[in-house]
């Protein structure tokens, strides 16, 4: 390792321009003649639209137009689609109800896009939209998913009967049934996964600018994947063929899932900007964004675990069903199907598994793929279940889960995954030492003489990252491939362009993804610049979400460099007179091996561009691509650990200690990879402790803004302590799983399983709030 | 419609903007100093966080007009040419960013908070306290409040030269 290669602690080369205001996001682009765009939303969870009456609002001080959903239908725009298909235990396709960019005659909750004002102010475009008359019929609204699938529930779209979307199942039933039946115990849990809210700090925005001239659109939008946003808008919503389309995402300030999906307002922007003659920008304000941004979670669970009399797992049964909102969102049916139940196995061996899973409208935002996607929920399931069962057999936590773990790989689960590698024995001693398990009930002793209730609670998660390979999504109903691109393009002087198909949105890639350069050439990271976030420059890419870019998006960086690396040592040995197998590349050097024999870097590159003296054949140049198909899915896991004090007087949570202790193979940086993983365990601790997205019974969101949504502030959380062990992805050629989600996935179960620890009451649902733990502990009073 | 002047980063500047324009707005979208971001509608996240007369002030919670006359430093301000004012400095060496976008108000609102309790005289509790008008998402503010107290702490040694606040 260099000081600026593969496991250097390297500081971000993109911080410079962040840390002093030079960020460009896309509230910041301006383009001349660009207007200001303001969508009415519906203010009713279900009506029917009886009128829209837009002739006041044309006349307000600067408005050039509004339109609405019968003009973008006239002008054969598509309805937005879920790109992944589920079938159903019957053999039936999944039950996709129309989802119109504005609605046409219905709407289905509470900020569903009805129309857009496009002004020569934003002031002006919010005024007229106020002033846009709409006259509604209200309907009945259901919000919770249990309630939806009742007898008489108001109904959402005729294609999904009964508001069901999918019935879904996975595993042998009759297997685990049987093993149920023969268990010496089985512990039973109720489960809920709390509806949470992302929310990115940048607000989500887009500009749509149509050149007419060119007849070609320009998309910047917040996204996290803008090739397949150019995709999907060309091939499925018609907006403009992909080589007429151009999307930039730029600075992207936070995704967390909810920017990988193409939403109505940037297929509007654009059509507007066709209908209007100007460049149309919108940025969400952030009561708009609870109302419209994908959410996440929203389950609801019954778990059996069965046991035989050595405390060996037997069998796990699984019944979710799983709140989809009013829309089926672009990846929402695989969220709680082949992301959440094909990891119920956890880090155990479990002979049989079942799990059956419906899928529901409600009216509610429609629900996605957030941090982790699946995987929290299923790890929250296990963990819980797993905890529980600890306490009802009178066997230590870390014991029972020792007794079951997986310690031979491959390891083929009864739920599709193939575990390739991973030492959970590993991390749970890890995370035991750090947090002095052992001296926990001496803590817990010096606690009581406080008037605190303490508690521990260990949580030993395994997630699924880098999805893949493409034809095995593709077998499972993926409508795209998850492979990633790459081109290295060395320049004539030897500096390096990379252009990949991952976005950075926060994760560091300018800086990683170079020191993976660097490594391999030996030229310092300044001399290395990475291009990302545009499709004009990038050919395709498939994004960055699913902690995809280190496993997939660099191994295709790796091989390009292999590429670029054998033409540069053709070129060399020609220009040496050697063999080509006697180059070697250290320090921006080719240098013949065992011999004095030298090339700079540099001047192999001029020399790849004069071709003044190239190898017979050759062609000039230096630049290379490829697409890398990952082979198998990677497994990152580890085990978590927290402890808390509650305060029996007001119900309060401290989090006195968090520990992390994580395998994600092979680390290029660790300073970014403690950063993901300090920001996924403050989410998971925030929808463990404080965040829970609300409806009322008539579809109003009632945790609307951050005066009514509790977001995790400073204050709220400890430092974290954080450690790595490492058994290498076999199935990449960089040995790396992936971290950006795993402390989102870990944290929630250990909170509440030190919680419930420290109550002695297990019946506890996330949030914990305060005025929850309270009551729990009053009423146990009585 | 009315006229406003003000002294920002040293600079006089003076515009004719509505009544109701935000200092948020008038810095992004008439000065185009876009450092400064806008996180929320209900002054709760601090990305707008800007110096007002030398303190800390969230750009979003005052009219364009009431900061009339006055001397204002945003992000952009805050280094002195080249030298990174020593917050911005730490920020970068502990990775105290991610994503960026709170970043700015993060460091305006860390500034004020140093030069209030004098540098040097900061502890992790008190950090946590005062970021309470801040947040950020992307890295759970372990980072953020390793750099803030290693910032005040090279700021209390004299390291690195701080530029007064406007």
């Amino acid at each position: 390792m260099g000081v600026e290669g593969i496991g250097a602690r390297v500081a971000r080369k993109e911080d410079k321009r962040f840390i002093t205001g030079g960020g460009r996001y896309v509230d910041d682009m301006v383009v001349p003649g660009m207007k200001h765009a303001a969508f009415v939303r519906s203010p009713h969870a279900h009506a029917e639209i009886k009128k829209i009456d837009v002739k006041a609002a044309k006349k307000m001080p600067g408005v050039i137009d509004v339109l609405v959903g019968k003009e973008l239908k006239t002008d054969g725009i598509g309805n937005l689609i879920c790109g992944w298909m589920v079938h159903s235990k019957d053999g039936s396709p999944m039950n996709m109800g129309a989802w119109s960019p504005l609605a046409v005659d219905r709407v289905r909750y509470v900020g569903d896009a009805v129309a857009i004002v496009v002004a020569e102010t934003k002031g002006q475009a919010r005024d007229a939209a106020e002033a846009v008359e709409v006259t509604y019929k209200e309907k009945k609204a259901v919000t919770d998913a249990v309630s939806a699938l009742k007898k008489g529930a108001p109904q959402l779209h005729p294609e999904a009967p009964g508001n069901l979307i999918y019935d879904w199942e996975i595993g042998e039933a009759e297997a685990t049934d049987k093993a149920i039946a023969a268990a010496a115990h089985v512990t039973t849990l109720q489960i809920v996964n709390n509806r949470l809210v992302p929310n990115a700090m940048e607000p989500r925005a887009a500009l749509g600018h149509y050149d007419k001239a060119e007849d070609h659109y320009t998309c910047w939008t917040t996204s996290q994947n803008p090739h397949v946003a150019r995709l999907v808008m060309s091939a499925f919503y018609n907006v403009a063929p992909e080589n007429k389309l151009r999307v930039i995402a730029p600075d992207v300030g936070g995704g967390f899932g909810s920017k990988i999906f193409i939403y109505p307002e940037e297929i509007v922007c654009l059509w507007a900007s066709k209908r209007t003659g100007v460049p149309v920008k919108w940025v969400a304000d952030r009561t708009e964004s609870f109302l419209t941004d994908a959410h996440g979670r929203d389950h609801v669970t019954e778990v059996k675990l069965a046991f035989d009399a050595n405390n060996k797992m037997t069998a796990m049964k699984v019944d979710t069903i799983a709140n989809f909102g009013a829309y089926m969102s672009l990846f929402s049916s695989s969220v709680p199907t082949y992301l959440y139940a094909t990891l119920l196995s956890g880090q155990y061996n479990i002979p049989a598994i079942h799990c059956n899973v419906r899928a529901v409208y409600t009216n509610t935002a429609p629900v996605d793929a957030y941090r982790g996607a699946g995987r929290p929920e299923a790890t929250y399931v296990v963990e819980r279940v797993v905890e529980t069962a600890a306490r009802e057999l009178g066997i230590s936590p870390a014991e029972l889960r020792r007794r079951n773990f997986i310690t031979e790989f491959p390891h083929q689960t009864p739920v599709i995954m193939n575990y390739d590698a991973g030492d959970y024995a590993a991390s749970l001693d890890a995370a035991m030492k750090a947090a002095d398990y052992a001296g926990f009930e001496t803590r817990r002793e010096q606690a009581r003489k406080a008037g605190k209730l303490r508690g521990i609670g260990m949580s030993c998660y395994i997630e699924a990252c880098g999805i893949a390979p493409s034809a095995a999504v593709g077998s499972l109903g993926a409508g795209v491939g998850l492979w990633e691109s790459a081109e290295v393009r060395v320049n004539g002087v030897g500096t390096i362009e990379v252009l990949t198909g991952s976005h950075s949105h926060g994760q560091g890639h300018e800086t990683t993804f170079s020191q993976l350069v660097s490594d391999r050439f030996g030229v310092p990271l300044d001399s290395v610049s990475i291009v990302h976030g545009d499709t004009d420059k990038v050919q395709m890419g498939m994004g960055t979400y699913g902690s995809r870019s280190g496993a997939v998006g660099m191994s295709a960086i790796v091989k390009a460099l292999d590429k670029v690396e054998a033409k540069a040592k053709k070129i060399a040995a020609h220009l040496m007179e050697a063999d080509e197998g006697d180059i070697v590349i250290e320090n921006g050097e080719l240098k013949v091996a065992g011999t004095d024999k030298t090339v700079p870097w540099f001047q192999m590159a001029l020399a790849a561009y004069t071709a003044h003296n190239l190898p017979e054949g050759m062609e000039p140049g230096l630049k290379e691509g490829a697409f890398y198909d990952p082979a198998n899915f990677t497994f990152p896991a580890g085990c978590y650990i927290c402890e808390v004090e509650v305060d029996p007087e007001t119900g309060d949570t401290e989090i006195v200690q968090f520990v992390a202790a994580d395998d994600f193979g092979n680390i290029i940086n660790p300073m970014i990879v403690e950063g993901q993983v300090h920001g996924g365990i403050a989410q998971g601790v925030g929808q463990a402790l404080l965040e829970g997205c609300h409806y009322d019974d008539n579809g109003q969101l009632i945790t609307a803004s951050y005066m009514d949504y509790c977001m995790p502030r400073a204050d709220d959380l400890p430092s974290f302590q954080v450690s790595t062990s490492n058994t290498p992805c076999p199935s990449n050629p960089l040995g790396i799983k992936g971290c950006g989600e795993a402390g989102a996935i870990g944290s929630p179960p250990a909170v509440i399983n030190a919680i419930t620890d420290a109550i002695g009451n297990n019946d506890l649902t996330m949030p914990a709030t305060a005025q929850k733990v309270w009551s729990i502990l009053n009423a146990a009073k009585h | 419609m009315s006229e406003v002047s003000m002294s920002v980063n040293g600079r006089e500047v003076s515009a004719t903007v509505e009544g109701r324009t935000l200092l948020v707005h008038f810095l992004r979208e008439h000065l185009g100093l876009t450092g400064t971001h806008v996180g929320c509608d209900t002054s709760q996240c601090g990305a707008c966080v800007v110096h007002v007369d030398g303190k800390a002030v969230k750009s979003c919670s005052m009219l364009a007009a009431q900061a009339a006359g006055s001397r204002i430093t945003t992000i952009e301000g805050l280094a002195d040419g080249n030298d990174l004012h020593p917050v911005q400095a730490a920020f970068k060496e502990h990775h105290g960013l991610q994503c960026g976008f709170c970043t700015p108000g993060m460091i305006m609102a860390a500034t004020d908070m140093i030069e209030r309790h004098g540098p040097g005289n900061l502890d992790e509790a008190t950090v946590r306290a005062e970021l309470e008008g801040n947040i950020c998402r992307c890295t759970g503010y372990h980072n953020i409040v390793k750099a803030i107290l290693a910032a005040s702490n090279t700021m209390a040694k004299g390291k690195g030269k701080a530029k007064k606040a406007a």
